[in-house]
């Protein structure tokens, strides 16, 4: 039985197409796809994101065990309410999650934000690594999370707050939150776009959801959300990387603090050895030139070989073309091929993100 | 339930066919496929002269979601592509029996339409499907 969200009922109401995802059933769809997408670069739409998994870690030893944790470093956090985005990773150096963390308070407080479909493994591998560690590890299942993201989005969601909560919220610096009466809100989002994530007790999610929607939010499925994410060059956990590809062949070595050398995090010393290896691939964009949608999986040729295989792709609604995140063999050059049912479509590499803030960022 | 003229044949694959009354028909896909695939971007559609038999993988659409071959209902030699569909690939969404059309087809044998779903039994093949 797949877990359902405090706004399901809101979901089936509206029309979604509802579709099994991370062990939950969550609204692919609400009719079309890419009008979602246009409504998130144009306008606002907001995401039922309660399927992500907040986890509050706290104590005197948590700054410490997250710096060992944790391919970024959390003593960068000098401000209550800053975030950073970092990889969790295994001993060879693979990626066991991605997450936003958050510093709470000054005492060393600190909430993470995991993936929904590998949220009970990070939780074991948080629980097996917490030995001579005095923190606490608290699973906030309580909690659900809207993302209203889009050129409008900041100031249509003032509108539905609070005052002195929609004050605060519209002071927010990038990559900051704020926290008032058990609600969390980030200028954060997954979508290249300006706007807020909203952490709440599970039971107010149908009251903001509903004054979003009386606001002109759109509803946006999970469908859009990956065009999105995909168009800014954000990576999707299990897609573009995993248990078995790092940071370094995903595009995601600038999450990493290397300085200072002296702090031992888990999966340090197998990415030390990768970081100078000629083997490591190199993770580029890709813009079809040629007719045909690139998918996940599909094969990277150059020059009639094999170089590499696409982790991400699909249409891009802005650029009205194929666009793609690929893994390939080093100094491929400008052009490359991808065997699209058989036939090898000639692309372009290029260097993602494609799109941030409504603008096009690569040459078309 | 989705739009389902009743003087269209119908294949298990979601196509649907016309008969044009000049020798010729028209393929396409179903309004209940359109909306299962969601926004149609891409298409590739077969060039004529083309020689297919029954159930040949003739054409592509992609949506958003994946890629989907469109099978030959009969045997027979393509007309023509709908080339309109390179620029309006969402016109299969909006029109799927209209404007959407895929390819017109001359059948090697009329009678094969006989063999094809009406309204009714394709139906019952979604309804199985749910």
């Amino acid at each position: 039985m797949a877990l359902r969200t405090p706004l399901y009922a809101e979901h089936a109401r509206l029309g979604a197409r509802l579709v099994p995802f991370g062990g939950w059933d969550m609204p692919l769809h609400y009719g079309s796809q890419i009008e979602e997408h246009d409504a998130v670069r144009e306008h606002a739409g907001m995401f039922d994101v309660s399927h992500m998994c907040p986890v509050d870690i706290e104590g005197p030893d948590a700054q410490a065990f997250l710096r060992r944790l944790l391919a970024n470093d959390v003593a960068k956090l000098k401000t209550v309410g800053k975030a950073l985005y970092s990889c969790m990773l295994n001993d060879s150096g693979g990626v066991v999650d991605d997450l936003i963390v958050y510093l709470r308070g000054p005492a060393g407080h600190y909430r993470l934000v995991v993936n929904a479909g590998t949220a009970d493994k990070d939780l074991s591998w948080l629980e097996s690594h917490r030995t001579g560690f005095d923190v606490e590890i608290r699973r906030r299942d309580d909690l659900a999370m809207i993302a209203v993201q889009g050129p409008q989005a900041r100031e249509l969601t003032a509108t539905c707050l609070p005052r002195e909560m929609a004050d605060s919220a519209l002071e927010l610096a990038l990559f900051h939150a704020t926290e008032c009466g058990g609600w969390f809100i980030a200028r954060t989002g997954y979508t290249g776009e300006d706007g807020f994530e909203i952490l709440l007790p599970a039971d107010h999610a149908v009251d903001l959801w509903s004054v979003l929607l009386d606001a002109g939010v759109r509803p946006c499925g999970l469908g859009a959300r990956d065009t999105l994410r995909l168009e800014a060059g954000m990576n999707l956990y299990g897609q573009d990387m995993g248990e078995d590809v790092g940071p370094l062949e995903s595009g995601l070595e600038w999450t990493i603090a290397w300085e200072p050398a002296e702090r031992e995090f888990i999966g340090r010393a197998a990415l030390d050895e990768l970081r100078a290896s000629p083997e490591r691939r190199e993770f580029v964009g890709l813009l079809l030139t040629g007719r045909g949608v690139i998918r996940a999986h599909q094969t990277v040729l150059s020059n009639g070989r094999e170089v590499g295989e696409i982790t991400s792709g699909g249409f891009s609604p802005t650029l009205q073309r194929s666009i793609a995140l690929a893994r390939v063999a080093p100094g491929l050059g400008e052009t490359c091929e991808v065997e699209i049912r058989g036939k090898p479509v000639p692309a372009r590499i290029v260097k993602p993100p494609f799109v941030r803030h409504g603008r096009i960022l690569i040459e078309p | 339930m989705s739009n389902l003229p009743a003087d269209l044949k119908y294949t298990k694959t979601h196509e649907w066919v016309r008969d044009n009354g000049d020798g010729t028909v028209t393929v396409g896909i179903t309004d209940h496929a359109q909306d299962a695939l969601g926004d149609i971007v891409f298409v590739e559609a077969p060039e004529s002269g083309r020689t297919v038999a029954a159930e040949d993988a003739c054409a592509v659409v992609e949506s958003v979601k994946a890629a989907s071959d469109i099978y030959s209902p009969i045997a027979g030699e393509i007309v023509e592509g709908n080339a309109a569909l390179a620029d309006t690939p969402d016109a299969i969404n909006t029109s799927p029996y209209g404007d959407g059309w895929i390819f017109r087809l001359t059948p090697a044998d009329m009678g094969a339409l006989d063999g094809l779903l009406d309204a009714a039994a394709y139906e019952q093949v979604v309804a199985d499907e749910s």
